[in-house]
């Protein structure tokens, strides 16, 4: 129980709220978690902080008892050993947990939603008045201006949030995660948010608070905790916070050379090579026009769900479209399926490489080459295997991938040297325009840094690419221009200029239709 | 667009490594191997007649048909799919090669026109699984019932005889001591390695069993690759229908290759061939096929009742592949 922090409700006699040390986990042969520490106290808004795969959802999943940990760490919660081996423990014991996605009920109505699961009932009838008298209550204290009858499916996202909190509030939950709750907020929505959780912190609720962004965690958070890799780096107090060293924590050393914007290729791209016009089709995809030179690096960003992999899927032709024209180096095409635009030379990274892109239980070699089988093909359809083979070895020395060698199964490799393997198969393709979606998600630093300079290597030499991605920074860092969608339409473009400067801030501010300025 | 850098030098690590991965992928083929042999030797001991010389001929050609028609199950369980038709696709192609060969000017027909009416029905199949999106199980589940019909209406219910069969010298001669009916059962055994392995539709049907989704995205054309593997399984039972029909001199439409496709898709199995797809070798199903024959043989031999033989031949299918499953669970996903 010796504990070294100093906050201030360390000082009183009351142990922590929650303590966790050394938790591990292993998913068949890859650590995911390497002993990691968290300890957060009552009336705390402590913020959870690391890159994609560093482990965060997965430190949280095993306190709400979706997975359980390896054994050798504790848990302990009001100072006491708990022992949390499913969902309904980790509730007992007072953890819940508010996932990016909801998990309510929209047929229901609020209270019944509030209730879920432990619903009153008098002789084995439900007991409705009770369940909305005793939501009634939570729900206006929590400043919700809609009643427990309301169905929830009739709320807003932010709305809904509110009815999960006030699940959280209602069960006497003393530990609330929250995991990247503003990522579907307008700003407006988020600001009550914050006061929301700045009350329930006053409450003496422990709040553990996932975010990728900075500026949030500067506003809200008590203390900032870091992991990276699947290990604790380290936990810093309010009046430690600078950007610098959150930075340095979460990628491990200086980010200085890691965006590789303007290295390789020049600020002068070449003439269009991709022209997009008018793309819809019908459901998401509401008449988007875009452009992309040859040797220029466009970011497509967004909200999830404002557009952006279905647009992709429908310029490769995965998809069928509606209406529009596809015009790649002035000359009008039409690309009917991903056949026809892998030939033409439209390539496109799927931002699900286990479900859409890879052969897990097939060579690298194999993956490598599945593209181009066919073209290297000898009379009759035979394999030339030697192509093959020297295609295969070659894109494993040029991309690093670190695999004993080309007959090893793709499914054994790390997110990483997969991501290179699928990448790998586009480019055999000898691709004038790449399409990539999400090329660095669920992928390790060093990876990621590689395919940063890959992008910019492939832009220096004429290759029109568009990179889709969720994570600002990374689209700050290699984009030279960005067109950020929303809703299905294109809210506006960014090309760095003082006028339109690619900043976090701009992007955001487009993607969620702010219309005021950030300060 | 990858710099083409000749390879670097292989180290010794890397390439214990690719030996590795090919040892890995020896056991898995070889797999059910060593119950094949343990069965010989069981039988060979209860009954002292099975190692003999013509006893294992007989053991080849029980096996032939069913080696035939697990071919072509191969390929279609490779892309995850299933053919439960081919019992009755061999029925229909054996009367279609009778009533020819009983044309006075057209018998010369018999064989071909056998296989064509057999890859009808498998493009007919695999033209509903890959361009209607049905289910697989539920489209062959309806041939087998369908063209069981077809088969007893062109028969007109009969069996038909042909006692001068012009082919009979397939399902009765042999060549170089060699049954005819060994010889093309190991043909397409090497063709269907050959399909497999060495070619592009090869690595194709892997790829559309291992990961459909990928695999319309890297540019495979994955309806003609399931049409393909539906009509080769329909070809081979109409191959097998050709063989049948020579040794029997005669077909029925009724009774002719029924509850054919359960050996099939055992001998499949036994080879160690994923039921989803993605994984699996034609040698898999080769000794799949040859330990089926073995047991049926080997149970006559040493004097088990029918009711019996049936008994113990679904047990060791399933004892066998438990086993497999047990022994490659350190190494292998499925």
């Amino acid at each position: 129980m010796a504990s070294t922090d100093t906050t201030p409700t360390a000082l009183d006699d009351t142990p922590p709220v929650l303590e966790m040390r050394g938790i591990r986990k292993t998913f068949i042969g890859v650590k995911a978690l390497t002993g990691v520490d968290l300890t957060a106290w009552s009336g705390e808004i402590h913020a959870l902080m690391g890159e994609n795969g560093a482990g965060k959802s997965t430190l949280m999943k095993i306190l709400s008892g979706a997975y359980r940990a390896d054994p050798g760490g504790e848990i302990r919660i009001g100072g006491k050993v708990a022992v949390i081996d499913g969902p309904l423990s980790a509730k007992r014991l007072g953890v819940a947990v508010i996932y990016q996605e909801l998990s309510l009920s929209p047929n229901l109505t609020v209270a019944e939603n509030i209730y879920l699961g432990r619903e009153p009932s008098a002789s084995g009838m439900i007991d409705r008045t009770t369940m909305e008298k005793g939501s009634a209550p939570v729900l206006e204290r929590l400043g919700a201006d809609f009643g427990p009858k309301t169905l929830v499916a009739d709320l807003s996202i932010a709305e809904r949030q509110l009815v999960e909190i006030a699940r959280a509030v209602h069960a006497d939950a003393r530990i609330l995660v929250m995991d990247e709750p503003t990522t579907a907020l307008s700003s407006r929505e988020t600001d009550r948010l914050f006061s929301l959780v700045r009350q329930l912190k006053s409450e003496g609720l422990a709040i553990i608070y996932i975010s990728h962004r900075m500026n949030e965690v500067y506003e809200l958070a008590d203390r900032v905790s870091v992991l990276r890799d699947g290990a604790y780096v380290g936990t810093l107090a309010r009046a430690e916070l600078s950007a610098e060293h959150l930075v340095k924590m979460m990628v491990g050393r200086d980010i200085s050379g890691f965006y590789t914007k303007g290295q390789g290729h020049g600020h002068e791209p070449g003439p269009v090579m991709l022209e997009v016009r008018n793309y819809s089709d019908g459901r998401r995809v509401k008449g988007v026009s875009l452009e992309v030179r040859a040797g220029e690096v466009v970011g497509l960003a967004g909200l999830v769900g404002s557009g952006r992999t279905e647009l992709a899927r429908l310029v490769f032709g995965a998809d069928r479209r509606q209406t529009g024209e596809l015009i790649l180096e002035g000359q009008r095409v039409e690309l009917h399926d991903p056949r026809a635009a892998l030939a033409t030379g439209v390539a496109y990274l799927t931002e699900d490489r286990k479900a859409q892109g890879l052969f897990l239980d097939m060579s690298v070699h194999d993956n490598v080459n599945l593209a181009v089988f066919g073209r290297d093909a000898r009379k009759g359809g035979v394999l030339d295997l030697a192509s093959a083979g020297r295609r295969a070895r070659a894109a494993i020395d040029a991309l690093k991938i670190r695999v004993a060698g080309p007959h090893v199964e793709v499914g054994t490799l790390s997110g990483g040297n997969q991501q290179k393997v699928l990448l790998s198969r586009l480019l055999e393709t000898a691709p004038r325009v790449l399409l990539l979606d999400e090329p660095t998600r669920g992928v390790d630093i060093g990876a990621k840094s590689e395919i940063y300079r890959l992008i910019d290597q492939l832009a220096a030499r004429g290759v029109a690419v568009l990179v889709i991605s969720s994570e600002l920074p990374e689209v700050v860092g290699i984009a030279d221009r960005v067109v950020v969608m929303r809703d299905g339409i294109v809210a506006g473009e960014l090309d760095g200029s003082p006028e339109r400067p690619i900043t976090q801030e701009t992007i955001m501010e487009l993607a969620t239709g702010a219309e005021t300025a950030a300060a | 667009m990858t710099e083409k850098v000749e390879a670097a030098s292989i180290t010794p690590a890397e390439k214990s490594a690719g030996g590795r991965a090919r040892f890995q992928s020896f056991v898995r083929t070889v797999g059910m191997a060593p119950i094949l042999v343990l069965l010989a030797i069981v039988f060979q001991l209860l009954s002292e007649r099975f190692l003999s010389m013509q006893n294992l001929s007989i053991v080849a050609q029980q096996a032939s048909v069913n080696m035939v028609l697990a071919a072509g199950m191969t390929f279609v369980i490779l892309t995850g799919g299933i053919d439960l038709s081919v019992g009755s696709i061999l029925a229909v192609s054996a009367m279609v090669a009778l009533i020819v060969s009983n044309l006075p000017d057209l018998w010369w027909l018999a064989i071909p026109l056998g296989i064509v009416a057999g890859l009808g029905f498998g493009v007919i199949n695999g033209a509903l699984v890959a361009f209607l999106r049905l289910p697989p199980f539920i489209v062959t589940l309806g041939a087998l019932t369908a063209v069981r019909g077809i088969a007893r209406l062109i028969g007109a219910d009969k069996t038909v005889f042909n006692p001068d069969l012009q082919f009979a010298v397939i399902g009765n001669g042999a060549i170089f001591g060699v049954p005819w009916l060994v010889v093309i059962a190991f043909a397409v055994i090497l063709a269907s390695w050959f399909v497999l392995r060495r070619t592009v539709l090869g690595v194709h049907i892997y790829a559309v069993g291992g990961n459909e989704d990928a695999a319309r995205l890297s540019g495979i054309k994955v309806p003609l690759v399931l049409l393909f593997v539906y009509g080769a399984s329909g070809a081979l039972s109409g191959l097998g229908a050709v063989m049948q029909a020579a040794r029997l001199y005669a077909a029925n439409g009724l009774q002719l290759g029924q509850s054919y496709e359960l050996d099939a898709i055992a001998a499949v199995i036994l080879g160690g061939t994923s039921f989803v797809g993605g994984i699996g070798s034609i040698w898999g199903t080769l000794v799949g096929a040859l330990i089926i024959a073995v047991l049926s043989n080997g149970l006559v031999l040493i004097g088990i009742s029918d009711i019996w033989q049936f008994i113990i031949k679904g047990l060791v299918i399933i004892g066998a592949v438990a086993l497999d499953r047990y022994r490659l669970s350190g190494s292998a996903r499925t």
